[in-house]
């Protein structure tokens, strides 16, 4: 990368030089992740919104719904747009401009878990099959950038979905802005996808890294979790995982998952 | 293990038919046309040469600048020719699979440009282009670690099977895992699915991939040694 500077270079080090005797430079242990605290319905104007924070990584993601075309291999289904929104706010790194590639990829990977899992009914948002149904767009913003941008995004996305009330709709089908039907959107909650992202510093695999610790790291890999299920892999970062290291880290991704769960689901 | 036939003939762990030619592409330092039963691949290698615009440049390594793109005509509904979110990733992850082989601080300040088009599509078209662009790769001569030698695994109609077609991926239970392999090392250098699959299962294809990716790498060794003869042994 070129936008590598001495500072970032020193952090790297000394991450390392902790690594050797297996500490963090925060006193977390190697498998532990940061804590996360969630707040919703954060944002009025949003349908579903959603305040995050995994240790100083700080995600809102919001949740429109607007009247479109189905896609024609799914006639009578609604879909869902993901966006994953490096914002300039979001650290010193990040300037305004065409999406970066970096955040086309978390987007994607976040968007991946979601997605496989089947989480969400869309038949529940067709209006007149191949004519009108709803999208539901989620948009997360990343305020301040520490590190584990995906799962923080993955997050943030399911409690704003979880959060989203679908709007009424007026004769021509189009949106009554800030009106609402009763219903909530249709989400089971027994598919209720959660990522885990685990990264390979010298060697050793650590989880939810912080910014410096993303630095060190060779490369990750990403999991989404459903029960003791896999819905997506995918692996970021140059270097390289041993079949024994990805296996470990699927077994990791499982144990992790409940507590995650409970956690974003129980918000209120 | 279910002895059935899969729709096209082939067993679980075949792979579909490898047809390699090295140094199709007069222009480029190096190329390979990649047949991988019904799916076509391009890839043409520049450089190592002058970075432009120059801060993208690197003073400690060549960049390697991939990019993955499809034909219009590759698909059933013609594709449009602007990369879409998903060209972009692809040519991410696979820029950082194929990095992780060439030796890239031997070129500081440099590019290697690797372009690979699919001409033909047939689902694992993303293993295909980073086999491919592998052996483009080592046709123009870039020192690498080892070769990509990548393939998909996943399940079809409850069979943990290798190498899916179209036809496959489109079953209601499909996985796919698209899975590349630094070889000899047996260096896992990209892992992607999709799906929803138990642990059990996911190790299983994770197994199956790994163990193709070695029969990818066998097919290709024979084409860089059939077309650059050595003397001697090869030294892995």
């Amino acid at each position: 990368m070129s936008d590598e500077n001495v500072l970032d270079i020193l952090e790297a080090q000394k991450v390392k030089s902790f690594l050797k005797n297996s500490k963090r430079i925060d006193g977390r242990d190697l498998k532990e992740a940061r804590n996360l605290e969630i707040k919703t319905g954060v944002v009025s104007s949003a349908d579903g919104s959603a305040h995050i924070k995994l240790g100083n990584t700080e995600i809102l993601a919001g949740v429109k719904f607007s009247v479109g075309k189905p896609y024609p291999d799914s006639p009578e289904n609604g879909a869902m747009i993901f966006n994953l929104e490096l914002s300039a706010v979001a650290g010193h790194n990040f300037q305004t401009g065409p999406p970066r590639i970096e955040s086309v990829e978390f987007g994607r990977v976040a968007d991946r878990a979601i997605r496989s899992a089947e989480c969400i009914d869309f038949s529940k948002l067709c209006i007149v099959p191949s004519e009108h149904v709803l999208l539901i767009f989620v948009d997360c913003y990343v305020l301040n950038a520490d590190g584990n941008l995906i799962d923080a995004a993955e997050y943030a996305a399911m409690a704003a979905l979880l959060d989203a009330k679908i709007p009424k709709l007026d004769a021509n089908y189009k949106i009554i802005y800030s009106e609402y039907t009763k219903d909530k959107l249709a989400i089971d909650i027994n598919k209720f996808p959660a990522s885990f992202t685990f990264y390979k510093v010298d060697g050793k695999i650590i989880c939810d890294a912080t910014n410096a610790e993303e630095k060190a790291s060779d490369c990750r890999f990403s999991i989404g979790v459903v029960n003791d299920n896999i819905v997506s892999y995918h692996k970021g970062g140059i270097g390289t995982f041993t079949t024994l290291e990805i296996k470990e880290m699927m077994k990791l991704a499982v144990e992790k998952y409940g507590a995650i769960k409970t956690k974003i689901c129980d918000v209120k | 293990m279910n002895e059935e036939k899969r729709h096209d003939g082939r067993s679980n762990d075949d792979l579909r038919k490898i047809k390699i030619e090295l140094g199709v592409n007069k222009n480029a330092d190096g190329s390979c046309l990649f047949t991988w039963g019904k799916n076509i691949v391009l890839a043409t290698v520049h450089g190592p040469k002058p970075m432009f615009p120059k801060h993208l440049s690197n003073a400690n390594k060549a960049v390697v600048d991939y990019k993955y793109r499809m034909a219009c005509f590759s698909v059933t509904e013609r594709k449009s020719p602007v990369p879409g979110k998903r060209d972009k990733e692809i040519s991410l992850v696979s820029a950082n699979a194929l990095e992780s082989a060439i030796k890239t601080e031997l070129f500081p300040n440099t590019v290697i440009e690797v372009n690979t088009l699919i001409l033909s599509a047939d689902a694992g078209t993303r293993v295909a282009a980073l086999s491919a662009a592998s052996l483009a790769l080592a046709d123009a001569g870039i020192p690498m670690k080892g070769l990509i030698s990548s393939v998909a695994a996943g399940r079809a109609n409850k069979e943990l099977i290798l190498d899916l077609d179209k036809h496959e991926e489109d079953a209601p239970d499909a996985v796919d895992m698209a899975c590349a392999v630094l070889m000899p090392q047996k260096e896992i250098a990209l892992l992607q699915m999709d799906g929803y699959v138990n642990i059990k299962d996911c190790e299983a294809i994770l197994d199956k991939a790994v163990k193709g990716a070695e029969k990818v790498y066998e097919i290709q060794k024979q084409v860089l040694i059939s077309k650059y003869p050595i003397e001697g042994e090869i030294n892995e």
